[in-house]
């Protein structure tokens, strides 16, 4: 990028893909550009190379975000975005490797492929953003739209009940598992920081506004109505604990739900037995 | 919004809203108006109701005087499209 960075807040603009068309293709106001800024501004805090980093991701709306940004990107299949990482992180374990997707990439077309990275505990760091609908498609409904809720394939309210997706991943066994919502950025900027530098499967569930589709359709107003609602209705799990289940109903609990630093970690394990192996052939 | 103006004054009156001094320097943000798609969220979300629109409902910075340099408007930007002259 020719951008002369003059002040720290221009730091973001040093990690646009040069060759790039800007403005993104994305609707006005749509969340997935603050989540892209958070991604950016953490990993350059972290001081990083972009050059031993790898963003993996699907299809959708949200997976069209690793084009934008200068790493070594990987835009792949649907809902195989994790399968891919993991390939990646297997060959090049000093890789730095995270994946982009939405929550129809991950937790439909992708669930299995979600679980099981999960399970393996694989050193990858998965940010799914959440914005309850399928938006490139045309608001399709989800695996997280929520009851009731509307969408093109649900015109009369959804009847299905949706996936906790942090919950689902720490039942798998991932061991780093936060939410953060788009409104809240500062501890969206940090808790995808801290996903990186752990070790072993983080999850970082970002609940984001998809107001062309999901807040047309269910009357959410746009993007600044949206994230109104997420500050009103967002609940940090220290206090989350000490609410009932039905205050919790319909609010985001958001903050660090869930860390084991103890759990190995798959590519590790792996190595360690390519050395016994290869030992007792010779 | 003259309501909001009004609160503002009296604000400004009783205590300076900001720390940095901008009557010398250029203004407090630069905003890319090629980038910005107009979505109002910097304007919503300043909370010092430093944005006004402009006839495409672009921001403008009508009282750049109240800006803190907080990061909330440029960190929220989807679109990249404001960056500081100070911070
Ligand atoms: S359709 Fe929804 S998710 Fe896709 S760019 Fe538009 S607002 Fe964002
Ligand atoms: S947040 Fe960015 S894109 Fe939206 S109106 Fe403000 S400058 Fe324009
Ligand atoms: S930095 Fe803060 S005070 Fe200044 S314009 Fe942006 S949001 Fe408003």
């Amino acid at each position: 990028m020719t951008t002369v960075v003059k002040q720290k807040s221009d730091v973001m603009l040093n990690y646009l893909r040069p060759k790039m068309k800007f403005p993104s293709v994305w609707c006005p106001g749509c969340g997935n550009g603050i989540v892209m800024g958070a991604f950016i501004r953490a990993i350059n805090k972290l001081g990083y190379d972009r050059n031993n980093m790898a963003v993996v991701s699907g299809i959708g709306c949200t997976s069209r975000m690793p084009a934008y940004m200068d790493f070594s990107s990987l835009h792949t299949t649907h809902g195989r975005a994790l399968p891919y990482a993991t390939g990646v992180k297997f060959a090049r374990p000093d890789m730095k490797v995270a994946v982009i997707t939405g929550d129809g990439d991950a937790l439909a077309i992708g669930g299995n492929h979600f679980i099981h990275a999960c399970r393996r505990n694989i050193d990858i760091t998965a940010v799914l953003i959440n914005n309850y609908i399928y938006g490139m498609t045309g608001g399709q409904g989800s695996p997280t739209t929520p009851s009731g809720a509307f969408s093109t394939t649900t015109p009369y309210g959804n009847v299905e009940k949706h996936f906790d997706a942090c919950n689902l991943a720490i039942g798998a066994g991932a061991t780093f598992v936060g939410r953060a919502t788009v409104y809240h950025y500062p501890q969206l900027e940090k808790m995808i920081m801290q996903a990186m530098e752990h070790k072993g499967f983080s999850l970082v569930e970002v609940v984001s506004n998809c107001h062309t589709y999901f807040g047309r359709l269910n009357r959410r107003g746009d993007a600044s109505a949206m994230l109104k609602e997420f500050k009103e209705n967002a609940v940090n799990i220290t206090k989350a604990k000490t609410m009932t289940p039905e205050e919790l109903e319909n609010k985001y609990v958001i903050g660090t739900l869930y860390v084991n630093d103890d759990k190995t970690e798959f590519c590790d394990e792996y190595h360690k037995l390519m050395d016994v192996a290869q030992k007792r052939k010779k | 919004m003259t309501e909001t103006n009004q609160i503002d004054e009296s604000r400004s009156r009783s205590k300076p809203q900001s720390k940095y001094d901008y009557s010398k320097g250029p203004l407090p943000l630069e905003i890319n108006l090629e980038w910005c798609k107009a979505c109002g969220l910097c304007i919503t979300l300043c909370p010092k109701q430093v944005f006004e629109t402009d006839r495409n409902a672009k921001p403008v910075q009508a009282r750049p005087e109240n800006c803190t340099q907080c990061t909330i408007c440029w960190v929220h930007c989807p679109d990249f499209a404001i960056t500081s002259n100070y911070k």
